[in-house]
């Protein structure tokens, strides 16, 4: 397939779960999307860590998005590395991996993938359901395939990175490559990927999916295994025990290279650059919109998704958008929130 | 479900097919009532997160916001309808809310509370405090209501500013006053607005 870069990626592989069939009129479809290291276990047991699904307060018998009246797909993006095509994946040509020689990658290349899942599955026109990253695939899927999105829902994102929103992301690069174990990114023979370096990253973006009110109520001050603080440099406080815990998970089930691509991807999204004005990326559309926000989420705050609003109500679109109140900052989207699935199954629910 | 008397003067006279911005939609009941009955294509705009995800959930497209800083970004005539059911005396500033709303819509529906309805005059003249009545049920350090308004004074607004009144209703207790007695006897007014 062709990419925003130039250039192209072939073979392209799409790892991808499906649930509930696909109605005779081919209708009930919903394309779930997912965030910077989600994967395509939406609502099935990570093969990996062995949790469960991570959507499955959205996702599921009874929730918002129900395989018993929806057929639901949800498949890794374009340069992950849970199954689809990314820098782990083999370059047919030297049969070896890609690693830095993986084309640089769009959200709209991803977005232009799954399209192509879908014309595999049969599926014309669909519903978009995303949070975070997969709020902007979602913005994307509308902007690329108006005539084929009849419903999209964008929860917590945004339709551009900002100059704060890239510099988060500089520095997981940057500790990325910083450590002498990622060797330029070859270092899949090796078998000893960069796993400080990504630790250190994801610690670092964990912090933007927090409030410092969630953190403060979590683990305050206080420390951690010990009465006093020790005067070193070990753990002392809960908080640094939390975020060197999540970064060591972490490394276990993701890809360093994948880490810089996708982030990449995200820094280089500007949905309004792309069409001309952020109307423009809208005009003319049919599509239903709903989104939601969250007070305390300050990775991608109300502003951004005001600003999707006014756009969108500035072309006529049919738009819905709740800020809603969250003490847990830009994670809350996949926390417990009653009022996210009463918001997401009514929309879903209307008729078109 | 029986719409509150302003709102359904306001649904019997919205035209079927219309296309209606209803500001300040509360949890969309006014909305829902003209989708169903007369087919009309409703958007609306709710301060309240708790009235909007309830408006969204019956399937309606409404977005959170205020009607003080978010209606500039609607285009100009836009909607057949803007409506303002009971937020006119909420605004921080209700003559610019107007101006919008004449500016999105083709013509505008504009329903408020009369505060020279006889019983709050009683209330202010006898009790010497400020009126609690079943229609401005909240004390005077509680209400929105921050721009208190009579129907005389809307009528000497709407010849100022040379706004065309295509039709005004004047209720009390659910039931229609003459408006000539209109600023004594009814509790709140109706208003069709064209620029």
């Amino acid at each position: 397939m062709r990419l925003d870069s130039g250039g192209t990626l072939a073979p392209v592989e799409i790892a991808y779960e499906t649930y509930g069939t696909l109605d005779a009129d081919r209708s009930n479809a919903i394309l779930i999307c997912h965030a910077l290291t989600g994967d395509q276990h939406v609502a099935s047991v990570h093969p990996r860590t062995g949790k469960p699904g991570w959507w499955t307060r959205m996702v599921g018998e009874g929730k918002p998005i129900d395989p018993a009246r929806h057929f639901i797909v949800c498949a890794n993006v374009l340069g992950s590395c849970m199954g689809s095509s990314g820098p782990a994946s083999v370059d047919p040509a030297t049969g070896k991996p890609w690693a830095m020689s993986f084309p640089v990658l769009t959200i709209r290349d991803m977005v232009r993938a799954q399209a192509l899942l879908l014309d595999h599955l049969g599926v014309a026109t669909l519903s978009i359901v995303g949070g975070s990253m997969g709020g902007m695939q979602a913005l994307s899927w509308a902007a690329t395939y108006p005539e084929r999105v009849r419903a999209c829902v964008v929860i917590a994102s945004t339709a551009r990175h900002t100059a704060q929103n890239i510099a988060f992301h500089e520095v997981g690069r940057q500790a990325i490559m910083a450590d002498p174990k990622w060797r330029g990114g070859d270092y899949y023979g090796a078998d000893e990927p960069p796993a400080a370096g990504l630790a250190v990253a994801r610690m670092a973006a964990h912090i933007t999916y927090l409030s410092e009110a969630g953190l403060t109520e979590k683990f305050g001050r206080r420390l951690q295994g010990r009465d006093a603080k020790s005067f070193g440099f070990d753990a002392d406080f809960q908080v640094e025990s939390y975020l060197r815990h999540q970064g060591i998970a972490f490394v276990d089930r993701f890809d360093a290279n994948s880490y810089l691509y996708i982030t990449r991807a995200m820094d280089y999204f500007d949905l309004g650059e792309e069409h001309g004005g952020l109307a423009q990326a809208f005009r003319g559309i049919a599509t239903r919109f709903c989104l939601v926000s969250f007070d305390t989420d300050w990775l991608y705050p109300t502003a951004e998704s005001r600003a999707i609003v006014h756009a969108l109500n500035a072309v006529g679109a049919p738009t819905s958008f709740v800020e809603l109140r969250s003490p847990y900052g830009h994670d809350a989207f996949l926390l417990e929130s009653p009022e996210l699935n009463r918001v997401v199954n009514g929309f879903l629910s209307a008729a078109a | 479900m029986s719409l509150r008397p302003d709102l359904a003067v306001i649904a019997a006279h919205v035209a079927t097919g219309a296309r209606v911005l209803d500001v300040g939609c509360g949890d969309g009941e006014l909305m829902a009532a003209l989708r169903d009955g007369k087919g009309v294509d409703a958007r609306g705009l709710e301060i309240d997160a708790g009235n909007v995800a309830a408006a969204v959930g019956r399937g309606l497209s409404v977005v959170q916001g205020d009607a003080d800083t978010d209606l500039a970004g609607y285009p100009a005539a836009s909607f057949d309808y803007a409506i303002l059911s009971q937020t006119l005396q909420t605004a921080r500033a209700p003559d610019q809310v107007l101006d919008q709303l004449l500016r999105i819509g083709t013509r505008a529906f504009v329903s408020f509370p009369n505060f020279a309805h006889w019983r709050v005059r009683l209330s202010l003249l006898w009790g010497g405090r400020m009126p609690v009545t079943p229609l401005l049920p909240e004390r005077w350090y509680d209400t929105p209501n921050i721009h208190h308004l009579t129907i005389d004074d809307f009528r000497a607004f709407l010849r100022e500013r040379r706004i065309a009144v295509e039709g005004a209703w004047f209720l009390s207790g659910g039931k229609a006053t003459s408006s000539a007695a209109a600023n004594f006897r009814a509790e709140h007014a109706v208003f069709l607005l064209r620029r």
